[in-house]
């Protein structure tokens, strides 16, 4: 399978882990991802307000991109970018009114949109296209023995019109972690909004959430959360050393892309798996699986 | 909390142009509160997100505008999601953003981001998303 590729800006800077294993693994799995050509950032968050259609460019710019480069599907790792680019993506296709005056501003583009590029997640390819039996194929190191906190935040599950999975209880995390011979827990937080850009605005939110949500990932017996978002990846991970400042008695967990534990499962070289960019070491979870195995 | 309530100012310029930005109908809110009992900002909050669409329907926008719901609201969609008369509370928060953000005053400085070690790495995904929702 040929697909195009939207990669986002932090899959190129502080999420490098995400992008290196997920490229690993999809070529493991046969899909070639092909990065855009050309792409610009989707602008993180989909605009709320009716008049606002200048901020619908970027992402419509990108979705008119896919088409230049001879594709109608592309496919997304970020949740936000995922958000985004879906929701400008039905925006268009139901209000023809409002892509004309998006077409009409961008003319000197060679293309006009129409609405016709589908944007995917990655997870729902693994689901619907490769299937569970297929990854399980896959699996050379069982992940047996560990324990997962599924985390899907926000962006992945609302609004309902571009959720990947049920709103209120997304299984396919879950369903990931059993191929891989892990397993899941029942984890109350797992479409918890993690603060977002609070981090920037009010970061001691953050700090009190990812203090609750962690803690309740390691009570509940997690080894690690898991999670497809940059954003929910810094509040929870690379956040956990203010937290520690603000609750001495906090005790660091790590967390990881959902594609770093599938490329470990798959037993690919380990520079794949881009521990060296978390900030909690998560390599001793997968010393131990080895000894197991 | 206590106000007046004036019926001419129920419906005031301010009121409509949240509902117009929103494409939201501030009266179809009966108050059963499960914006509020979902959304994960409200220890934070000054008014909690059923008190704001309550005082929508008042007119008391510039009153809303004091207090810090809108800023500290994560657009999560909670509300939005389980809202059983389909209101997207979200928008309407990124509404009233919008009507201080468009006087040109902003919410955050970029300059004073809170003293946090770490805080130099903050990702791409934090400042854009940070400066779209609480920047003009």
């Amino acid at each position: 399978m040929k697909i195009s590729y939207f990669p986002g800006c932090t899959l190129k800077t502080t999420a490098k882990n995400f992008e290196i294993s997920a490229l690993a693994v999809t070529k493991e799995l046969g899909i070639e991802m092909v990065e855009l050509s050309r792409w610009n950032c989707c602008g993180t968050v989909y605009s709320l307000t009716s008049d606002d259609l200048m901020h619908q460019l970027a992402p419509i710019r990108d979705l008119i991109r896919v088409e230049e480069d001879g594709f109608n599907r592309v496919a997304v790792l970020c949740s936000m970018c995922y958000n985004t680019l879906k929701r400008a993506n039905l925006m268009v296709q139901k209000d023809s009114e409002k892509l004309d005056k998006i077409n009409d501003f961008m003319y000197k583009e060679d293309l006009k949109y129409d609405g016709k590029v589908e944007v995917v997640h990655l997870l729902t390819i693994l689901k619907d296209e490769i299937g569970w039996e297929e990854i399980k194929k896959h699996v050379k190191r069982k992940l047996e023995g560990l324990i997962f906190a599924p985390y899907y935040g926000c962006l992945l599950v609302r609004p309902p019109e571009v959720a990947i999975d049920n709103v209120e209880n997304p299984y396919i995390m879950d369903a990931l972690f059993e191929a891989l011979g892990a397993r899941a827990i029942d984890y109350p937080y797992s479409t918890e909004c993690c603060g977002s850009y609070n981090t920037v605005s009010n970061p001691d939110i953050v700090l009190d959430k990812t203090y609750e949500m962690v803690n309740l990932a390691r009570e509940q017996g997690a080894d690690a959360i898991i999670l497809s978002c940059p954003l929910c990846d810094f509040n929870l991970e690379a956040r956990q050393k203010n937290v520690l400042q603000k609750y001495p008695d906090f005790h660091p967990l790590p967390v990881l892309y959902f594609t770093q534990i599938m490329a470990v499962a798959f037993d690919l070289p380990q520079d794949t798996f881009g521990f060296k960019y978390n900030q909690v070491d998560p390599s001793y979870l997968f010393v131990k699986n080895k000894e197991k195995v | 909390m206590e106000f007046k309530i004036k019926t001419d100012e129920i419906r005031n310029d301010l009121v409509k142009e949240v509902e117009e930005l929103s494409n939201t109908n501030v009266f179809s809110c009966y108050q059963c509160g499960k914006c509020s009992a979902g959304c994960p900002s409200v220890p934070y909050m000054e008014l909690l997100p059923n008190q704001v669409m309550r005082l929508l329907q008042f007119g008391k926008v510039e009153l809303i505008l004091k207090s810090n719901t809108p800023w500290v609201c994560a657009s999560c969609f909670v509300c939005s999601t389980r809202c059983p008369k389909d209101i997207d509370i979200a928008a309407i928060m990124e509404a009233l953003r919008q009507i201080q953000l468009r006087k040109n005053e902003d919410y955050l400085n970029l300059n004073k981001v809170p003293d946090m070690e770490g805080a130099k790495e903050l990702p791409p995904i934090a400042l854009v998303s940070a400066t779209r929702k609480l920047t003009a």
